[in-house]
């Protein structure tokens, strides 16, 4: 295995890796392992999904067991506010990739502008989530709260609970992405991440793909399945 | 082992994407959930669970294969991805059969 890694990351980055090319010539015996970086980024996608994944076993579960009080309650969830934040993380999911593309082509200022307008979706996301949960929490409905537990099925108080457990855990996870965004900002700045050693943003990509994969499911299946 | 990743991973990196093909993704994903919503407010009676993730699964496939840039990555790279899509339907299929002869059978 350490054997395909070198090869990898020789053959992938051979100037920058060997510390021949731009900025320093001491770099001789640094070690990169872009492919490992990035395989090891699969893996923790992985243990995400299934995180993610525990959750909506259990909401299909209880979908099963409760299929009208779901199909009540997904009434009450506003569909306008879900698309909104759906449009907002793909886009920013294509904004993510364009920084990407424009900082392997060089444009260190284009890929800056596409990094910030990404950050900028997040936050727009977050607000949104904000308001939604404001109105919810505002009825009344939010986990424990006297509305669930006296006068709503036991089906309409699992939905909730999962709807705040799982959107929850999903902007902790958008807010995560952003304070990496905010790294690779600065990174990118400094020139720590540049057009020949970019894997640090690839896989910031990555993980903000991943947020934007687990809300096209999410937004189907609280939303719009009623 | 190694030589082939060797060659896959200077093919990965010699493909420089484009911005063209991401917008066109991004276009088609946007129609997609366009079509979601549309369909969402009509009664399609038990279809309607199996449409949504069927779209929802086809808007999941472009995100990894072009925005993740999976397809253009080796077969080491994909199987991660496959083994996880196993591993999840595995745990769905077998809850299921205990899921339906409980609230069915």
């Amino acid at each position: 295995m350490s054997t395909t890694s070198v090869d990898a990351h020789g053959h992938s980055n051979n100037h920058a890796g060997h510390g021949y090319g731009d900025n320093n010539q001491l770099y001789v015996h640094f070690h990169r392992d872009d492919y490992g970086s990035k395989f090891g980024m699969w893996l923790f996608l992985f243990t995400e999904v299934l995180l993610f994944g525990g959750l909506f076993i259990l909401y299909y579960g209880y979908r099963i067991a409760y299929p009208h009080d779901y199909h009540n309650a997904a009434m009450e969830l506003n569909i306008v506010m879900g698309a909104v934040n759906t449009l907002v993380l793909l886009t920013s999911s294509l904004t993510m990739v364009l920084s990407i593309v424009a900082l392997r082509r060089e444009s260190i200022k284009t890929s800056l502008f596409y990094l910030v307008i990404t950050f900028g979706f997040g936050a727009t996301f977050c607000v949104n989530k904000y308001f939604e949960w404001s109105a919810k929490i505002h009825h009344g409905i939010f986990p424990g709260s006297m509305e669930l537990k006296e006068t709503r099925p036991a089906g309409e108080v699992v939905f909730f609970g999962l709807y705040y457990l799982m959107t929850g855990l999903h902007t902790f996870h958008v807010i995560v992405g952003m304070v990496i965004m905010v790294f690779c900002f600065i990174f990118i700045k400094t020139g720590t991440i540049n057009p020949k050693k970019y894997i640090v943003l690839e896989n910031a990509g990555l993980y903000w793909h991943l947020v934007d994969l687990i809300w096209i499911f999410l937004f189907p299946l609280f939303y719009l399945l009623h | 082992m190694s030589g082939h990743n060797e060659n896959t991973s200077v093919d990965k990196h010699e493909h420089v994407p484009s911005y063209g093909k991401n917008v066109m993704i991004w276009l088609a994903l946007v129609a997609l959930t366009a079509l979601t919503v549309t369909v969402a407010s009509v009664n399609l009676g038990n279809y309607t669970f199996f449409v949504a993730m069927l779209i929802a699964s086809i808007k999941a496939m472009l995100v990894i294969n072009i925005f993740m840039h999976i397809k253009y990555d080796d077969i080491l790279m994909k199987s991660i991805l496959i083994a996880c899509g196993l591993v999840f339907a595995v745990i769905i299929i077998m809850y299921s059969f205990d899921l339906f002869n409980t609230y069915t059978g």
